[in-house]
């Protein structure tokens, strides 16, 4: 019973210390509260660009070019062989007639020329996706070498510059959020600081009488939990409504719909809990860092 | 076996002060023993030494059976629950009544609501100030708040006693008050305490005994003693 009491006692303390410190309070939960809505900021744009470059990356595709001449079982060897690759995820094989087919449909000009032509002059053809963009080249360099393959081209040059640049992106945006989390993490540390500075004689009185660390650590670590907990409500709401009142307006996507962003649900939910979880955890470790140092541990 | 062992114990502060060199000292069950010495002469680290808020730099300070010395920081709240520690400047929290302060003691370290009452109650007698339980801090005299500071040491009947200074900041005769209280509480309930003071008078009328530390040197040691800081410094 006894740890349940000092739990307790930990709790009414702590509810006791933020009313009685109200300014100090407030001045922690709007401080949390700004940097939330930063850190929400960053994780909304770090998760659409991640969704966008995921989007772009797998639109791009490997189109390998079988020779000429190339007989049905070397078409089959090829398809197999392509198979075997470990990073490949799908093959997709569109013989001669059917591209012939497809670009006759395609304009008149075409139709015309190509039926006056009496072989068809287009080539068989596969269609490769990877699993990872970074793939793209090893897995061409690899089909290259099959002996009935013409060619197997992925875009060289630019992909190559997409990929960096898309990782530049991905890198600066999880810097950004680590180093909010972090500043919010020194907000309300440094606030709770101020509250247990008015309070050290307190702390000292405890100390002497024979309060375990524990105890005397509990209703601040509380505090700091609790003062997260409050400064992550406004963020959550703007997040929701503004998230979705933003993929309303924009129709779901930037750029007349090239770049589509993430669907709001469950998207708004996953963050909101992501920033409860954040205020609370650092609302706590910061002020138990805080109230170390007037306690010798 | 002594209630209190200090042996061979050395203190060197980490800016190079030596406090305490040398010092062997035993302290039997019920005593009452007075720590003298002049400004800087190591009463106060020998004290803080006593409820292990500095630690020796070498030797052997055992209270009841535990050597305190090599007690962890987060195991000293349990040498703490079995002292009472009186200051000179009382370190009662303004914002609680008498009883609250007494009370908070016993509140840190989880005793129930319901044990928790007639303790404070009777530590609150003890020291003649029953009938202010609900007055503030700031609404009593200097040594009405020592009473409660003394109150609030023994009321989780603390087998030592420990006081730094506790008149330090009374006149003459509430002095005379709190060691009245004081003699009575080692007497009656047998509380071994140890005092350092700088009170000449006190030291002279109560005749117990007194340990006088010089440079942080254990200069004399007399039973039924008085001050005789003059002559030996």
């Amino acid at each position: 019973m006894k740890p349940f009491r000092i739990i307790c006692r930990s709790f009414r303390d702590s509810f006791k210390s933020i009313l009685r410190n109200l300014s100090l309070s407030m001045a922690s939960i709007i401080c949390t509260t700004i940097t939330l809505i930063l850190v929400a900021l960053a994780i909304i744009v770090t998760v659409n660009v991640n969704h966008v470059t995921k989007s772009m990356e797998e639109e791009l595709t490997i189109v390998v070019y079988a020779k000429k001449d190339a007989t049905e079982e070397e078409i089959e060897e090829i398809k197999s062989r392509i198979d075997r690759i470990p990073e490949k995820k799908e093959v997709v094989y569109k013989s001669k007639d059917e591209w012939r087919l497809e670009m006759m449909n395609y304009s008149e000009t075409l139709e015309v020329t190509l039926n006056y032509l009496e072989n068809n002059p287009l080539l068989d053809s596969f269609i490769v996706t990877v699993n990872d963009v970074e793939d793209l080249a090893p897995v061409a360099r690899e089909i290259r070498g099959i002996d009935a393959v013409e060619s197997a081209n992925y875009g060289e040059g630019m992909v190559e510059e997409i990929i960096s640049v898309f990782n530049v992106i991905k890198t600066a945006t999880i810097i950004i959020v680590i180093a909010l989390i972090v500043v919010t993490a020194f907000l309300i540390s440094n606030t709770i600081k101020l509250t247990i500075f008015s309070r050290r004689s307190e702390i000292e009185i405890m100390r002497l009488v024979g309060s375990s660390n524990t105890s005397i650590k509990l209703p601040f670590v509380i505090e700091g939990f609790l003062l997260g907990l409050v400064g992550a409500l406004v963020p959550i709401i703007l997040t929701i409504y503004g998230y979705i009142f933003a993929y309303e307006k924009l129709g779901g996507s930037l750029s007349f719909g090239v770049l589509e962003l993430v669907k709001p649900m469950p998207f708004v939910l996953i963050t909101s809990l992501l920033l409860v979880i954040i205020g609370s955890v650092v609302g706590m470790f910061g002020s138990a860092r805080a109230v170390r140092k007037y306690l010798k541990i | 076996m002594k209630f209190i062992r200090i042996k061979n114990c050395y203190k060197v502060y980490k800016n190079g002060v030596a406090a305490i060199a040398d010092l062997t000292l035993d302290i039997d069950k019920g005593e009452f023993v007075f720590v003298i010495g002049a400004s800087g002469s190591g009463k106060s680290t020998l004290i803080k030494m006593l409820y292990r808020e500095e630690k020796p730099t070498k030797g052997i300070v055992e209270i009841g059976g535990i050597n305190v010395s090599k007690l962890r920081n987060r195991t000293v709240y349990k040498l703490r629950r079995k002292l009472g520690i009186v200051f000179q400047d009382f370190k009662l929290l303004p914002k609680l009544t008498v009883y609250e302060n007494v009370a908070f003691a016993l509140e840190c370290i989880g005793m129930k609501g319901s044990e928790i009452r007639p303790k404070v109650l009777k530590a609150l007698e003890h020291v003649g100030l029953k009938d202010k339980t609900r007055s503030f801090p700031n609404e009593l005299s200097g040594g009405e708040q020592q009473r409660v500071c003394i109150a609030r040491a023994i009321v989780n009947d603390p087998k030592l006693l420990i006081c730094d200074e506790p008149t330090g900041n009374l006149d003459p005769n509430t002095s005379k008050e709190i060691m009245t209280v004081l003699d009575t509480i080692n007497k009656d309930l047998g509380t071994t305490i140890i005092m350092a003071t700088h009170d000449k008078d006190i030291v002279n009328r109560m005749k117990k005994r007194v340990i006088v530390l010089d440079n942080g040197v254990l200069a004399q040691d007399h039973m039924k003693g008085s001050f005789k800081i003059s002559e030996t410094v």
